[in-house]
C-alpha cells in the first residue's frame, strides 16, 4: 500500500491550539476574521438563499438545510448558520478550538454539533450536506487537492461547496504576511506560509478535479479608510471566495 | 418575538426579547418602531405613565425636525399624524445684537430656496411627536411598551442582558439600549464615562402667542449672554429658546410672568406685535456631554444618553433619531446574517458610524456658542464682520444649510426617503 501524505499539518494545528481561547475576541488574534465576518456572511447567506430558494430576510431561512463547516475553529460561521435555522456540523482538527466552539454555542443556547476530526473521517461516515464550507482553511493544509476530494464527497447533488482563501502573488504576500502579521500585528507571525497559498485558477482547478462545477468567484477587498472588507467581482488579488455546485 | 418564556421548565426567566429599551421618549419609541421594521422585537420601559407623557396641555417645548428625520418619521408611518401640527421653516435669519438694541445690520439670511424644495425642516411641539410615536408603538405587535415601570438593575452574561423591573418582572434581552437622556443611568451602570463641558448657561424655553404672523421665519439672535432663538410654530405662535447666564436665569426663573414677558419683549423687539405666554416656562441647565463610548458588552447608548449637545444648532433630536435609525439598521443587517446582535463585534459598527459624527457636531456647536456668547467689543466687531462675510459666500452658506437640514452622505437607509 502506498503511504498517503498526511492530511493535517501537525505544526499548523499546534499554532491554532495555542491561540484557541481568542477565537471570539474581536480584538484578539483572529481580529481579521471578525473584520471579514460581515462580508463573508453576506456572501454565504445570499448565495445559499439563492441556491435553495429561501428568503434571506425571513425567520430561520435555512430551516431544513444541513451545513458542514470544515475548519470551523471557534464556530464563528457555525453560530450564524445555526441562528438562520440550519442543522450545523462544525469540524476542526484542533481539540481546543472544538472545546471553545462547544462552550460558546452552549452559552448562546445554540444547538450545533461539533467534531474534532479530519475531513477524511467525516467523509467516510457517508454524511451529506446541502452546503459544505471551507473558509480560510485550504492555505493551512499540506494537500488541498486531497482535502477538496473529501469535501466534495460531502456535498449532496444540487448542493454547494464554498471555499475562501488567500491568493499567491506579490500583493497577497505584502498584505497578508508583511501587513497583517508583521506591521499591523493582526495575525500571529507564522500564521500563514505564503508558499501554500493557491491562486483562484489553481483552487478552481482542484475543485473541478473533485467533480464540482465552479459557478462563482469573488474577491474580498480590504478598505483601509473604512477599516472593513467589501466584495469585488474583479479584485481577487488577496482574499477571495469560490463557490461550486455538485451537478446531479 | 417578545414572549413569556419558561423554556428551562423549573426556573421561569420572565420576558424575553431582542432589545430592551430603557427610556420611552421620542428616541426610545422611534428605535422600537425602527427595530420592528427590521423584524426585531423590543420592550420599552419608561417610568412616566403614558397619560402624563402625552397630556394635551401644551408643554412649551418644540423640536426642529430636519429633512432626514422627516423621511424617517414618514417611513415609520408617523409623519402624516404629525404634519398638521408641524410648522415649516421657510427662512432663517441670524443676527448679532444686545438686549434692547436693534439687531445689527450685518445679518445672515438663509433662504430655503437655495437648498432646493425640501427646505430646512419643520418645528413640532414635543407632545405632538411624542403622542404620534406612542400611538404607533401601541399598534406595533413587535413592541411592548411598559409605562410607569423603571429598570431597577441589570447585568450581562455572555449571551444576555438580564434586567429587573420595578414591577417585579424580569426581562432577558440580547441587547439593552439606554435612551435615558444626558444623565443616563444605563451608561453609568455600564461604566461608560462621559466628557462633559459645563456652560455657565441655562436654556429658558417657552412658547408665546403673538399678534402678527411669523411667515415661517426662524430668528437666531446672538446676544452677549448666549443665543436667543424665535422658532415659528403653527398659527401665530413661536417657541423661544433663550440662553442666559446661570446667575441671571435664577432671577428669571423666580420672576412673575409679567416680568418674564417684559424680559422677552426687550430681546424680541416689536416685529411680531403684542406677545403673551402660551404654556409653561422651562429651565434647562446647558452642557455638552459625549459618552466616551456608545457601546459596551450587550449595551448601547442612543440620543442624549450618547451625546447631549447645545440646543443652538437645533440638532439634538435629529441626532437622536439618526442614532435610532443607524442602530436599527446595524442590528437588522446583523440579524439577517445570523449574527449575535448584542455582541461587541456588531455593536462596534454602530459606534464607528455614529460616534465620529457626534464629536464633530459637539465641537462645532461648542465653538459657535463660545464665539457668540461674548460681549468683548473686538470680538463683537469681528463677529459682525464674520457673519456678513459668511453670508456673502454662497457655497459655504449652502453647505452650512445642507448640514443643518441633515443632508449628509452617511445617512441610514430609512432616512434616504
Amino acid at each position: 500500500m502506498p503511504e498517503t501524505a498526511p492530511r493535517i499539518d501537525a505544526e499548523e494545528v499546534e499554532k491554532f491550539e495555542a491561540i484557541a481561547a481568542e477565537w471570539w475576541d474581536p480584538k484578539g488574534k483572529f481580529a481579521p476574521l471578525h473584520k471579514m465576518q460581515p462580508v463573508r456572511l453576506r456572501y454565504l447567506v445570499d448565495q445559499i438563499a439563492a441556491q435553495f430558494g429561501r428568503n434571506p430576510g425571513g425567520p430561520e431561512p435555512f430551516d431544513g438545510l444541513t451545513v458542514v463547516d470544515l475548519g470551523c475553529g471557534g464556530g464563528l460561521l457555525c453560530e450564524p448558520m445555526a441562528r438562520l435555522g440550519a442543522n450545523v456540523l462544525g469540524v476542526d482538527a484542533s481539540h481546543r478550538a472544538i472545546s471553545v466552539a462547544q462552550a460558546h454555542a452552549q452559552d448562546m443556547e445554540l444547538d450545533i454539533a461539533y467534531r474534532c476530526a479530519t475531513v477524511e473521517e467525516v467523509a467516510s461516515d457517508g454524511l451529506e450536506a446541502e452546503v459544505v464550507l471551507a473558509m480560510e482553511i485550504v492555505e493551512h493544509l499540506p494537500d488541498p487537492g486531497a482535502f477538496l476530494l473529501d469535501a466534495a464527497k460531502l456535498v449532496k447533488p444540487g448542493g454547494l461547496l464554498i471555499a475562501s482563501t488567500l491568493n499567491r502573488n506579490a500583493k497577497s504576500f505584502l498584505s497578508a504576511i508583511v501587513g497583517a502579521e508583521y506591521l499591523l500585528s493582526w495575525l500571529p507571525r507564522g500564521t500563514h506560509d505564503w508558499r501554500k497559498f493557491l491562486t483562484p485558477d489553481e483552487l478552481a482547478e482542484k475543485i473541478e478535479a473533485a467533480g464540482l462545477k465552479v459557478v462563482d468567484r469573488k474577491g474580498m477587498v480590504y478598505r483601509p479608510m473604512s477599516d472593513d472588507f467589501a466584495l469585488s467581482s474583479s479584485d481577487l488579488s488577496v482574499n477571495y471566495v469560490i463557490m461550486a455546485e455538485k451537478r446531479s | 418575538m417578545t414572549e413569556k418564556s419558561d423554556l428551562n421548565g423549573s426556573k421561569p426567566i420572565g420576558l424575553r426579547t431582542d432589545v430592551l429599551i430603557v427610556g420611552g421618549g421620542v428616541i426610545g419609541g422611534a428605535l422600537g418602531l425602527a427595530l420592528a421594521r427590521e423584524g426585531l422585537s423590543s420592550i420599552i420601559c419608561d417610568p412616566t405613565p403614558v397619560e402624563t407623557a402625552t397630556a394635551p396641555e401644551f408643554d412649551g417645548r418644540a423640536y426642529a425636525v430636519a429633512l432626514a428625520s422627516r423621511r424617517m418619521l414618514r417611513a415609520l408611518g408617523l409623519w402624516s399624524q404629525i404634519e398638521p401640527d408641524a410648522q415649516e421653516i421657510k427662512d432663517i435669519l441670524v443676527s448679532d445684537g444686545r438686549p434692547g438694541e436693534k439687531a445689527s445690520g450685518c445679518f445672515l439670511h438663509f433662504d430655503h430656496r437655495e437648498i432646493g424644495s425640501e427646505g430646512f425642516g419643520h418645528l413640532v411641539e414635543d407632545r405632538h411627536i411624542r403622542s404620534a410615536v406612542l400611538r404607533a408603538v401601541e399598534k406595533e405587535p413587535l413592541v411592548t411598551y411598559l409605562d410607569g415601570v423603571r429598570v431597577e438593575d441589570w447585568e450581562q452574561t455572555s449571551a444576555w442582558a438580564h434586567a429587573q423591573l420595578s414591577d417585579g418582572e424580569r426581562v432577558q434581552a440580547r441587547l439593552l439600549v439606554g435612551c435615558d437622556g444626558r444623565a443616563s443611568k444605563v451608561a453609568q451602570k455600564a461604566g461608560i464615562d462621559r466628557t462633559t463641558i459645563g456652560y455657565d448657561q441655562v436654556g429658558l424655553v417657552c412658547a408665546v402667542r403673538h399678534e402678527k404672523p411669523h411667515h415661517g421665519v426662524a430668528h437666531e439672535y446672538f446676544l452677549p449672554a448666549g443665543p436667543f432663538a424665535i422658532l415659528p410654530l403653527t398659527g401665530n405662535r413661536s417657541s423661544l429658546v433663550w440662553t442666559e447666564r446661570a446667575d441671571m436665569a435664577e432671577t428669571l426663573r423666580e420672576a412673575s410672568d409679567a416680568v418674564y414677558l417684559a424680559e422677552i419683549r426687550r430681546r424680541f423687539g416689536e416685529f411680531l406685535g403684542q406677545v403673551e405666554l402660551d404654556g409653561k416656562r422651562w429651565v434647562y441647565p446647558l452642557n455638552l456631554t459625549v459618552a466616551r463610548s456608545f457601546v459596551g458588552p450587550r449595551v448601547a447608548l442612543a440620543g442624549d444618553a450618547a451625546r447631549g449637545i447645545h440646543p443652538i444648532a437645533g440638532q439634538g433630536m435629529n441626532y437622536g433619531l439618526r442614532d435610532a435609525a443607524a442602530l436599527a439598521e446595524v442590528l437588522g443587517d446583523a440579524a439577517r446574517l445570523g449574527e449575535d446582535i448584542g455582541s461587541v463585534a456588531v455593536l462596534e459598527r454602530y459606534e464607528r458610524w455614529r460616534r465620529p459624527d457626534s464629536t464633530a457636531i459637539a465641537l462645532a456647536t461648542d465653538g459657535i456658542n463660545r464665539l457668540f456668547s461674548n460681549d468683548v467689543p473686538v470680538v463683537r466687531a469681528a463677529r459682525r464682520f464674520g457673519l456678513w462675510a459668511f453670508g456673502q459666500v454662497g457655497p459655504l452658506r449652502r453647505t452650512a444649510m445642507a448640514f443643518a437640514a441633515g443632508a449628509r452622505s452617511d445617512l441610514p437607509r430609512i432616512m434616504l426617503g
